[in-house]
Formats: structure tokens, sequence, C-alpha cells
């Protein structure tokens, strides 16, 4: 799992060089992605933002498309709770938080395992993401586009080999895959982030029962 | 750029996903939730990264991502469906989506 999780953290690093360097190449100045990468710390959204504002848009909308894009940290936070701990671990553990860290907890067997990936991974990519964009911001424009690397289509990849073994549940890759194709559907018409937020009416299809008052719960 | 407005926007966003992260867990110590509710909850993150993976796979901002990436992720995704260990399914995936843009595939 070590292992695994080093080479999700070096991935982000490099993606931290490219994110850091593209923000400067886009003419902003030093402080501003090494600060989101500090306290936003949520790729997708911190690229957006550096998108919105070096193309010249106002910082209003590129905040608020960058809560956008992290609203679906509201249900993974519902889902990993436990795996945080409560009391004061709530604080750094919630932020913390990224779409990795939560599959790698999910793709634990026990409480225990869940909560060394979920720190472990946490930990690691805070530390090699914005090592990484402090060294892409000062470097300037080296690797403005990991494309080159394949690192876009590496980063699905982790994802979907951390949630396969939830998806061998019949009902759950049921849930799963409408939601997919919801999401993907809506992507053309709507702002990014909430295609994706979309994909929760796939709990619809989660066996019968109740999952509209869970759908409550996690919006 | 007036650089008060921008810090302002990165401190709006910071404490703004801040709070996004955080709710869940406050949520979850002030009220007990149901076992099968619990399940929902576990379901819902999967469902959110599986439709993660297919946006991210197949599309770019608003359009479609071109061939490369989704034939990495699918060849990523076919070798974890057949349990390869995990630092292969990622490093395949970047080769493959490479290797075809090397060739001139979008």
């Amino acid at each position: 799992m070590l292992r695994d999780i080093a080479l999700v953290c070096l991935a982000d690093g490099v993606v931290g060089v490219s994110y850091g360097a593209i923000s400067v190449g886009g003419g902003l100045q030093f402080w501003v992605p090494v600060a989101l990468s500090l306290l936003v710390f949520a790729g997708a959204s911190q690229f957006l933002f550096v998108g919105i504002v070096a193309a010249g848009g106002s910082p209003v909308a590129a905040t608020v498309a960058g809560l956008l894009v992290n609203t679906r940290h509201v249900a993974f936070g519902l889902a990993v709770s436990d795996v945080i701990g409560g009391g004061w671990r709530r604080l750094p553990g919630s932020h913390l938080m990224t779409d990795e860290t939560v599959a790698f907890a999910i793709g634990q067997d026990d409480l225990r395992q869940k909560r060394a990936a979920y720190w472990v991974c946490g930990i690691g990519i805070f530390i090699f993401w914005n090592l990484g964009v402090v060294i892409g911001a000062a470097a300037g424009t080296v690797i403005a586009d990991t494309d080159v690397f394949g690192l876009d289509a590496a980063f699905p990849a982790v994802l979907l080999a951390l949630v396969l073994p939830a998806l061998r549940d019949r009902s759950t890759r049921t849930a799963a895959l409408i939601g997919s194709v919801v999401a993907l559907a809506a992507t053309p018409f709507l702002p990014a982030g909430l295609p994706v937020l979309l994909a929760l009416v796939g709990l619809v299809f989660y066996r019968s029962g109740k999952p509209v008052a869970a759908l409550e719960a996690a919006r | 750029m007036n650089n008060t407005v921008l810090l302002g926007g990165i401190l709006v966003l910071a404490i703004g996903t801040f709070s996004l992260r955080l709710a869940g867990p406050l949520l979850r110590t002030r009220f007990e939730l149901p076992e099968r509710a619990q399940q929902v909850m576990s379901v819902a993150a999967v469902v959110l990264l599986a439709a993660l993976v297919a946006t991210a796979a197949l599309t770019d901002g608003q359009t479609h991502a071109g061939i490369a990436r989704p034939a990495g992720v699918l060849v990523g995704g076919v070798l974890a469906w057949r349990k390869t260990p995990f630092v292969l399914v990622v490093v395949a995936a970047a080769v493959t989506a490479a290797g075809l843009r090397l060739l001139g595939v979008p």
C-alpha cells in the first residue's frame, strides 16, 4: 500500500510542478498558486481558479467556480468521517480530504487500514503537491503540459483502480454506471463540478428502500 | 490585477472549501445515522468517484477528450480488473496515452 501511495504522491507532485508553471506562465505572481495550494488544496478547483483569473476573468467568478467544483467533498466527508476520527483530528483530516485520499481509504478492508491509508496518503500528497507547486512556480515554464507524459490518463486510472473492488458489488455498480452516464450527459450543458454531483441520482438505483433520505443527507 | 481582491477570492475559496470538507465529519458526530444510511454514504462516495473517472477520462472542459486519454484509462481499467499491481496499472495508462500522442493521435 505504501508503494502505491508513494506513486500517487509522486504523480501529484509532477502535476503540481505543471500547475505552478502554468499559473506563473499565465501572468500570475508567485504567491497566487502557492497560497491556493496550501490553503485550498484541491487540484481541480485550483486549475479552474487560475485559469479564469489568468484569462482576465473576475476573482469572484473564479471563487464561485472553485467552490462549485469542491461541493463533492460534502458527500466524501459523510462517507469517510469514521476514517478521519473524532475531536481535533477532524480539522487537519478534513483539509487533507481529496479524491485520492478518499479512494485509497475506500479501497482498504478494515477501519485501521482505512485510517492509515487516509492519513499517509493525505499527508504525502499535501507535501508533494505543495513542493511541486513551489518548484513549478519558481521555475516558470519548464513542464507546462503534463499531457505529454500521459498523466491526464494516469489520474482517472488511479481512481478507477481504487474503486474497482467496490464496483464488484452489483448494486453499487449499477448506481455508479447510471451516475456516470448522467454526469457525462450533463457535462456539455453545466458548469464544471455540477455534472459529477448529478451522478448522485444513481443512488436511487442502489437497491430499493429509502435512497431519497440518503440523497437529502448527502446534499 | 488587484492583489487585495485576488487574495480575498483565494481566502473565500479556502474557507468555503474547508467548510465543505468539514461539513460531513461535523454532521456525522451530531446525528447518529442508521446502518443503512451509512452504507448509502459509502456508495455515494463510490458513485462520485466513478463519475469523476468517467468525466475526467472522456471529457475536457465541456467537449470530448480525444482518443489518447480514454484509451490510456481503458488500458489501466482492464489491467486493474485483472488484478494487475497498482503501479503497473498507473504506468500503463500514462504510457498508453503518451505513446498514442507521440504517434500523433489526439
